[in-house]
């Protein structure tokens, strides 16, 4: 069976010394940071990701897939632990998490979602194995129409997922398109938004975009009230979950990853959405609703299960279509860019090893969270007691080196300034950077396919609607939008991001 | 009648977005335009700050409502008067100062972005970061740095 040989194709490569030695350092450094307050799994990925051009491209993949997870994991540490989220996917997390670990069980809460998480990590492993290459053999079909499309799409269920006005977060698409444009025009070969400075001909870096939008707008916005975390002091409890306890999570577990498969392949940050849904769930259908909020285990293990799942399967729109589902999926299209790889359909039939052995070692990295972390939390509750003032300055270098390090270009860290300006600006005015990150990475791919779309269809531009996957895509792109403009799903969804708040 | 209130958290939103749809249009109108057939490379970019402007409209318009509206609350004057310079500082001076004495004065500016930071302990911050930095990206990654740069006598 082609799966079987697939996936031993996958597992023989993720499991070389060498990718099974990066994809721990990935995990680990990944953790370190997710449970570090303040930097969200997009910050540490965009800090990071110089460090990985110097390796293959395989390895330095395998070692960001595993800090996006690690990160996730160490999100939720602090989410339960200090009922600080470190990721908004863990927001939910917080809310039972927090309690049970109030309640001397917060051993048992890290167990719980450590062990809910690989549960769900393990089922979308084998998801994405599953579904990606059928989407594949649709994905070679589609031309530079169905690819506008598609992309249209995407930005748009960005943006239902954004907190806030839509209004705004569709400003904040549609400045990232445009920032995404600086550089050289393909076609003509014209120098465009440069302000004359040669150094910026290539394209604004991307890595100087994600790292000044996510990471120094944020330690901007830690700076404005230097508080002082409180670190719960109380023993974790025991570790193990009882039987009972295991009992009580097994369903939830199931439903959260059933749920987050579903809507992590949505693009959009589907995790978020996702761990959401799943809370509401299980707040719904439980036999003891007023538990939530005191501590329940279905308020961890649902959720917990539910983001893992989703980050997992948003990997299927990026490896299948080339198409970022979020802001960490565009880190790696950007990645796999600086890498030589133009990430699409032709990554699965050209390059087998890559495709599978990341798929592969998404589940070793899974298994590698789980041993590492349960004897690790004394470590990082430790590390939650680093004060802040001490952090950031860390940061602020391993970030000026790691935006140099990409291209030797100071320009870079020039444009690093700004865009920390710019996002803290945008912070302040309560924009979303997430939708811009997106908007940047999509900006060139949309501009090419829209005018190579109208050189075919000869400038005729019926030719989205003509054809049928084009025409398809679109009218989702519309429902999408009335969807989100109906009153009473937008008072819904505000309810959602309140509770997120 | 209800009170009319402007958030201006929201209205200057839309003046920040206005006032880049009109910094990209203008330069877009610079460059080659084309036709819908064979787009120049000013097409789209133009039809991207149109788009761009009447959405920073559309939220200035939003913007007056009878809602009440949301403080923009404090800034962080102190820590973008330090944080924001630091990596330009290090662009300016890694290639002559060498990337040691680049990272640690760059460490060192950051630190001072925070009330809580005293001198002595943000000094040997720095370098300890200088040390460990040296160590992983000069030493182990092998990075293509000028430890000491031209600038520097020895």
């Amino acid at each position: 069976m082609d799966l079987i040989s697939n996936l031993s194709l996958g597992f023989a490569t993720a499991a070389s010394p060498e990718n099974l030695f990066f994809c721990l350092i990935g995990v680990i450094l990944g953790t370190l940071i997710g449970v570090l307050p303040g930097i969200g799994a997009t910050a540490t990925i965009a800090m990071l990701l110089p460090i990985t051009f110097q390796l293959e491209p395989v390895s330095s993949l395998i070692m960001l897939a595993g800090i996006y997870y690690g990160a996730q994991y160490g999100g939720s540490t602090t989410a339960i632990l200090i009922n600080m989220p470190g990721e908004s996917s863990s927001a939910v997390t917080a809310i039972d998490g927090y309690q049970m670990a109030r309640k001397g069980k917060a051993g048992t809460a890290l167990a719980v979602a450590a062990l809910g998480s690989f549960f769900a990590g393990t089922v979308a492993t084998l998801l994405v194995a599953l579904f990606a290459p059928p989407l594949t053999t649709i994905a070679l079909k589609f031309g530079a129409a169905e690819y506008f499309s598609l992309m249209v799409l995407g930005l748009v269920s960005a943006i239902a997922l954004a907190h806030g006005s839509i209004l705004k977060a569709l400003a904040m698409v549609v400045l990232g398109l445009i920032l995404g444009l600086v550089g050289t025009d393909i076609y003509t070969g014209a120098p465009r938004f440069t302000f004359g400075i040669t150094e910026y001909a290539d394209g604004l870096s991307f890595v100087a975009l994600a790292v000044g939008v996510f990471g120094i707008a944020e330690i901007l916005r830690n700076l404005e009230g230097e508080q002082d975390r409180t670190v719960l002091g109380t023993k974790l409890g025991g570790l193990f979950p009882s039987r009972q306890d295991l009992k009580r999570m097994v369903a939830p577990m199931l439903r959260g990853t059933a749920i987050g498969s579903v809507l992590g392949i949505l693009p959009g940050g589907g995790a978020v959405l996702a761990s959401f849904a799943s809370y509401t769930v299980e707040k719904r259908i439980s036999d003891h609703p007023e538990e939530f909020g005191q501590g329940a285990i279905a308020g961890v293990a649902g959720p917990e299960s539910a983001n893992n799942a989703g980050a997992q399967t948003s990997f299927i729109p990026l490896l299948t279509l080339g198409i970022p589902a979020n802001p960490v999926m565009a880190l790696m299209v950007g990645a796999m860019i600086i890498q030589g790889i133009v990430p699409g359909p032709n990554v699965a039939s050209e390059q087998p090893e890559l495709f599978w052995g990341i798929i592969a070692s998404m589940w070793i990295g899974n298994l590698m969270l789980v041993i590492l972390n349960l004897p690790l939390i004394g470590l990082w509750v430790k590390l939650l007691k680093v004060p802040y003032h001490v952090l950031f300055p860390i940061i602020m270098a391993f970030c000026s080196i790691g935006v140099y390090s990409v291209n030797s270009n100071v320009y870079d860290l020039y444009a690093v300034a700004f865009f920390g300006l710019m996002g803290y600006a945008l912070l302040k005015l309560r924009c979303e950077p997430a939708p811009l990150l997106l908007g940047f990475v999509l900006g060139p791919m949309l501009e090419e396919n829209l005018r190579r779309a109208m050189i075919l269809g000869r400038g005729d531009p019926t030719v989205f609607v003509t054809r049928p996957i084009s025409l398809t895509l679109l009218l989702l792109t519309v429902a999408v939008l009335v969807v989100m403009l109906l009153p009473a799903i937008r008072k819904k969804r505000d309810e959602v991001f309140v509770e997120a708040d | 009648m209800k009170n009319i209130t402007i958030d201006w958290t929201d209205a200057l939103a839309g003046i920040l977005f206005i006032l880049f749809g009109l910094l990209f249009g203008v330069q877009s109108l610079g460059l080659e335009i084309g036709t819908a057939f064979r787009m120049g490379p000013g097409y789209f970019p133009l039809v991207l700050s149109g788009i761009l402007i009447l959405l920073g409209l559309a939220i200035i318009a939003s913007a007056i409502h009878d809602r009440g509206s949301e403080a923009i609350g404090t800034l962080a004057w102190r820590g973008a008067f330090f944080i924001l310079p630091a990596p330009i500082f290090f662009g300016l001076t890694v290639r002559g100062l060498g990337f040691v004495p680049a990272i640690f004065l760059t460490t060192l500016i950051a630190a001072l972005a925070s009330f809580k930071m005293r001198p002595h302990s943000a000094l040997l911050l720095a370098a300890a970061v200088t040390v460990f930095a040296t160590l992983v990206f000069s030493y182990g990654l092998g990075l293509p740095f000028r430890r000491f740069g031209p600038w520097l006598p020895f």
